[in-house]
């Protein structure tokens, strides 16, 4: 049945969180190429969404009732994948099947393919105009769900995400959510400034004030540190509020770390994709994984 | 005579009284495409979305997703360059229901000149895997084609112009997706043309019957997917194929004619004319047809031309 479950405990959903870390770095390493940075900035805030925030039902993905998911930063598709499969929408076996030829699991998620996929991406700057359209279908046809999209910070810098941002406003569309993986890293960037970035590199937004820009548009705009679970949980109760008091979208700017949870793959730009080795694969196992766990 | 934007509007304003699937998703031009017409009868299902063409295709994807069948309403050139990479992922790939009205097709834009002119859109448009591409000649064609377009499962791109040409079909004309259209039986020269431009062709064979060339008219509607054996039948017993499209000569009509009679091993010369590799520019109808070869009495000449240098014999 299409519907929200119980929030678990949070050490439970930090349980999850650290096994969709393994799952990303464990996977593109037997596949031996995909991304890993992006995928383990957004893994708290997919966990969260996941198992406690959307109205789904992995046995009916197509329930035309359930809550919409875009993953518009589709590099980050096997951190989507991993969700899935730990939610239950396919055997956490085929994950081993990502990149492979005639696999649903492709490099970049397809709705066509991939049970739980609402809408295909990998081009950037895309997600944010479909997931406007299906809210304003949805506010056309009368249907209550949500619709959620996450982005990338360095995607911003795509002009298509800026039209959607004004049509969004424009529509009034209360039932859309937008979060922000501002993990402060892209594939490549800029030199970074001393003093003024976090990481190796120069921030996407570090020269203008992200949050601000989007309030200017009216949306409302929730800032937490994304990798805490109880932030999470409250910038949702906030996103709520708004949808009911009909304030049109909101967006969470959800500050995170790139390549988050595995030692040495944190906080750099060139963990962005790679493959790891045995050496590493095996600091990562340690570091995420505890007795019980599978892996 | 009607122009194909007024029957593509009035033919959605009737469907869309049967249809509750169908809406216009409008790129500010409603009044120039004549979307208005829909705006008007009905107000909810026409989405505004504004100056912004990337995000209007993935608006009407999104729609699509609810069991909306949305067409956009914008200049081609826009949709077939501007928004091309939306199109290519989120329609194309995902076989949504989404319909690409690319009006102002070609030439003819109101002397906008070459910024507004598609004059690639056929070569973009047909390379694209699992795009439907049709271009109707006249006013006839447009309404069943938009008819058509509206019950199909899948994506269209729909060329349009915005001047009315001459109408070479019946009022009873059945639209059959593929399928070419014989307008004029005569030989052994085939002019093998589609869109508005098959219009000016039929024209074209009048002026070179005048003066013993017998030519034979072939209007192709379906860039993709082309029926192959019903063009082969169109032009069975033809010496010389000419194709003729208010359209680059690189990719387009002409491409698909060479194409499809090289892999069925016809070695029948085919002459491509359009637009030679070169842009246009702004300027009435008139000047620019007859300045890029397209008017019925430059196609005319063009046609004696090159019969003349390919087929002597055939003049007398």
């Amino acid at each position: 049945m299409t519907e929200r479950i119980e929030r678990p405990p949070v050490r439970e959903l930090e349980r999850l969180a650290r096994l969709v870390r393994w799952h990303v770095l464990n996977t593109v390493t037997q596949s031996k190429a995909g991304h890993i940075g992006g995928p383990l900035s957004m893994a708290d805030l997919l966990v969260a969404l996941y198992f406690s925030e959307l109205s789904i039902d992995p046995e009916h993905p197509d329930d035309p009732e359930r809550d919409r998911f875009v993953l518009s930063k589709g590099h980050s598709a096997i951190g989507l994948y991993s969700v899935l499969a730990l939610r239950g929408y396919f055997p956490i076996d085929e994950l081993a099947s990502f990149d492979h030829g005639d696999s649903r699991l492709q490099g970049h998620p397809d709705m066509r393919l991939t049970p739980g996929v609402d809408v295909s991406s990998g081009s950037l700057g895309q997600g944010l105009s479909a997931a406007v359209g299906i809210a304003l279908g949805a506010q056309k046809r009368g249907r209550d769900f949500h619709t959620w999209v996450v982005l990338g910070d360095g995607e911003l810098q795509e002009g298509m995400v800026w039209e959607a941002v004004n049509s969004a406003r424009r529509f009034g569309l209360s039932n859309l959510t937008a979060i922000i993986d501002l993990n402060g890293l892209q594939q490549y960037g800029w030199a970074a400034q001393q003093g003024r970035d976090r990481f190796d590199r120069s921030e996407p937004w570090g020269h203008a004030d992200l949050p601000m820009i989007l309030r200017g548009y009216g949306w409302t705009v929730i800032e937490i540190n994304g990798h805490s679970f109880a932030e999470i949980f409250d910038a949702f109760d906030q996103v709520k509020r708004a949808a009911e008091s009909g304030a049109g979208p909101s967006v969470i700017v959800a500050r995170t770390e790139k390549g988050h949870g595995i030692s040495f793959t944190r906080g750099t730009y060139k963990w962005h994709n790679g493959v790891a080795d045995e050496t590493q694969l095996a600091l990562a196992r340690a570091e995420l994984l505890t007795e019980g766990d599978q892996s | 005579m009607k122009a194909q934007r007024d029957v593509w509007a009035e033919t959605l304003v009737e469907v869309a009284g049967l249809d509750d699937t169908v809406m216009v998703v409008d790129g500010d031009l409603a009044n120039s495409t004549k979307a208005d017409l829909f705006a008007k009868a009905f107000p909810d299902r026409f989405v505004e979305v504004g100056i912004a063409e990337q995000n209007m295709v993935g608006i009407a994807f999104g729609l699509s997703t609810l069991g909306y069948r949305p067409w956009l309403s914008t200049f081609g050139v826009f949709l077939t360059h501007r928004a091309l990479d939306p199109i290519r992922m989120l329609v194309s790939q995902t076989h949504a229901s989404v319909r690409l009205a690319g009006a102002y097709s070609g030439l003819l834009n109101g002397s906008s000149g070459k910024t507004h002119q598609d004059i690639e859109d056929l070569a973009i448009m047909r390379a694209m895997p699992n795009l439907t591409v049709i271009a109707p000649v006249d006013e006839v064609e447009a309404a069943a084609v938009v008819r058509w377009s509206c019950a199909h499962d899948g994506p269209v791109y729909v060329r349009l112009a915005r001047d009315a040409v001459a109408p070479v079909l019946p009022v009873d004309y059945m639209f059959e997706l593929g399928s070419v259209v014989v307008l004029r039986h005569g030989g052994p020269v085939a002019l093998v043309s589609t869109g508005v431009q098959s219009s000016r062709v039929f024209d074209a064979a009048e002026l070179l019957a005048a003066q013993g060339i017998d030519a034979r008219v072939v209007h192709v509607p379906t860039i993709k997917p082309l029926d192959e054996t019903s063009l082969l039948a169109a032009i069975d017993g033809c010496t010389h194929v000419i194709t003729i499209e208010e359209h680059t000569i690189i990719g387009g009509l002409g491409g698909l004619v060479a194409e499809t009679l090289t892999s069925h091993g016809i070695a029948v010369p085919v002459t491509r004319l359009g637009l030679a590799d070169s842009w246009s520019e702004s300027g009435p109808n008139e000047f620019l047809l007859d300045k890029y070869g397209l008017s019925a009495g430059r196609v005319a000449e063009r046609v004696t031309a090159a019969v003349l240098a390919d087929l002597p014999t055939a003049v007398h």
